[in-house]
């Protein structure tokens, strides 16, 4: 066999993701998205993704094949999410993995979504061999985790997460307080873009000198969103008009600050001049620049995978299986389900210790 | 040859024959833990019967997230094998095996009520009477919800006697469509059966802090 063809899905939020590579090569990520359903709740509903996801997969599976130029037949195996995610949206895809697998007679790899935003980068062709050990920064609706990676298939360390709101939840909880749409990442930052940065001093959470000893690189996000509130709120009492710009330029840029201030201190406590950013927050051109900025200041290396690879998608799924398979690791069992709390340590999920995992021609390239 | 799954209640999968030898049974009646078993059960079904022509889904009612993994188990398996789907209310299902222990019996069975748990103090009912010339349960109600403390003044509007059920033979449900593609009908549309919108709050302005 040549480089492992796998066909990979994705449903832990709100994108229906069907990713096909060969390898490190990406032949197909088609990505079905409900997120204009979510947008008259002002954020994600279980339910709603949940039956989007549903009826998505089918359309995005023959539309991945037809753009990979593949047919199920040609797959080497399936991958699927396990988790961390939303529970019910886990499942659709973890039923639909499994009936393609039992189908196909292929084996089946339960991976860490989390894990996958990371295995995202390898699919860029031009960016060159990942270097480890790297901090990763991933940032997203659904999550905010600080990991020190040695090994994508087997050493992945959680160094902090978020205590409360992800950074992508509360762009859209400030983007609510200012009557703002969702999503609410790229309406802040289009009313950030006249506002002055500096104009309010909001809260940078869990980055007090007595935070540092517990809470180092983990973030909150809460105390922000309410002081956020509280300045509107005081404001509108003395009939002042809010100052949309500041406020979204400010609130951005403490987020930002958090963000790439804990991600540069873990490098530098670890000794590890490297800084893989993922999640779909990553979208966000400020957090971009400022992590590039400090970074090269900081002598560290900052890599980007593309943005359409930092959303969720299948193909980081499908990534990660097949450099499992090229690590030579079997395949899971059938028996797992969906883990909406499922740690970072665990990068495969109820690994097969009796099953073989498929072969991959000595030499082939990975 | 007929796969059937449907997850519903319980976890089932069963393989039949186009003329109604079962020839796999499988089954979980733990109401959670849909997603862990399916595959095994898939498996073990799918490999005590020869490759299947059809696969037939039972479309609920059912809490919502077990039934999705019936639902999106058997869509995806359908589309690995290049083979259609049937539709079936899960009820049918239930029915039919009411309907056929009863005619085994001798016993005439009096107009029905399928009735589940619908979760949040509902159940779901479904009425039927009678099977008719395709062998088919005839369907005197969709499923509907009903609050618990309504349904039985409801069937005895009906004048429905009320047979409550806590699972659903796969076997039934791939019965149920052999029957109805013998007969060239069609039991259920391609949506599952919710009954209920998503359970949402819709937006409502940020709470003051202050
Ligand atoms: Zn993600």
């Amino acid at each position: 066999m040549d480089a492992p063809l796998v066909l990979g899905i994705e449903t832990s939020c709100d994108e229906t993701g069907i990713g096909i590579v060969r390898g490190r090569q990406l032949l197909s990520n088609t990505i079905a998205s409900s997120m204009d359903e979510h947008a008259r709740y002002g954020g994600v509903v279980p339910e709603v993704a949940a039956r989007a996801h549903l009826e998505a997969l089918q359309p995005s599976i023959d539309a991945a094949l037809a753009e990979a130029g593949v047919t199920l037949a040609d797959l080497d195996a399936v991958a699927v999410t396990s988790g961390p995610g939303l529970a019910g949206a886990l499942m659709v895809g973890v039923g639909a993995a499994k009936g393609l697998a039992v189908a196909l007679d292929k084996p089946l790899y339960a991976v860490n979504h989390l894990v996958g935003h990371i295995a995202a980068d390898i699919l860029d062709a031009e960016a060159g061999e990942l270097e480890y050990p790297t901090v990763a920064l991933l940032v997203s609706g659904g999550h905010t985790s600080l990991l020190l990676v040695r090994d994508l298939t087997s050493d992945v360390e959680l160094l902090g997460e978020t205590m409360d709101d992800a950074a992508g939840e509360a762009f859209d909880k400030v983007a609510r307080l200012l009557k703002l749409p969702y999503p609410g990442g790229p309406e802040i930052d289009r009313a950030a873009a006249s506002g002055d940065p500096t104009a309010i001093r909001f809260p940078r959470g869990l980055s007090r000198a007595s935070d540092m000893a517990s809470h180092r690189y983990d973030f909150s996000f809460s105390g922000l969103k309410t002081a956020v509130a509280r300045w509107v709120e005081q404001h509108e009492a003395a009939g002042q008009s809010v100052p949309v710009a500041d406020v979204a330029a400010s609130f951005r840029e403490a987020v930002v600050d958090v963000l790439v201030t804990k991600a540069l201190d873990a490098c530098a406590r670890h000794g590890v001049p490297r800084l893989l950013l993922g999640g779909g927050v990553i979208a966000n051109k400020r957090l971009r620049d400022v992590a590039l900025e400090r970074a090269e200041a900081a002598g560290v290396a900052v890599r980007i995978p593309p943005l359409r690879l930092c959303t969720d998608n299948g193909a980081m799924i499908a990534a990660l299986a097949a450099e499992l398979i090229s690590s030579g690791r079997p395949p899971s069992t059938l028996a797992f389900g969906a883990d909406s709390t499922l740690p970072v340590t665990e990068i495969q999920v109820a690994e097969d210790p009796d099953a073989v995992p498929p072969a991959v021609r000595p030499g082939a390239p990975a | 040859m007929i796969l059937g799954i449907d997850t519903s209640l319980g976890t089932a999968v069963a393989a039949i024959t186009r003329d109604g030898e079962v020839l796999a049974d499988e089954q979980s009646a733990n109401p959670l833990g849909h997603a862990e078993v399916i595959g095994d059960l898939l498996r073990r079904a799918t490999a005590a019967a020869p490759a299947p022509a059809h696969v037939a889904i039972g479309m609920g009612p059912g809490p919502f997230t077990g039934l999705r993994v019936g639902i999106a188990t058997a869509r995806v398996y359908a589309l690995g094998r290049g083979i259609p789907v049937v539709p079936v209310p899960s009820h049918d299902g239930i029915a039919l095996g009411i309907l056929l222990a009863d005619a085994l019996t001798g016993v005439d069975t009096p107009r029905f009520a399928v009735v589940t748990d619908a979760r949040r103090r509902e159940f779901a009912y479904s009425v039927y009477d009678g099977i008719d010339d395709d062998g088919l349960p005839i369907r005197i109600t969709d499923a509907a919800l009903s609050p618990r403390d309504e349904l039985d003044q409801r069937l005895a509007d009906l004048e429905a006697a009320r047979c409550d059920a806590t699972s659903v033979s796969a076997a039934m449900i791939a019965l149920a469509a052999a029957r109805a593609l013998d007969a060239g009908r069609s039991l259920a549309g391609a949506e599952p059966l919710y009954l209920r919108s998503p359970d949402v709050v819709a937006a409502h302005p940020p709470k003051r802090v202050s």
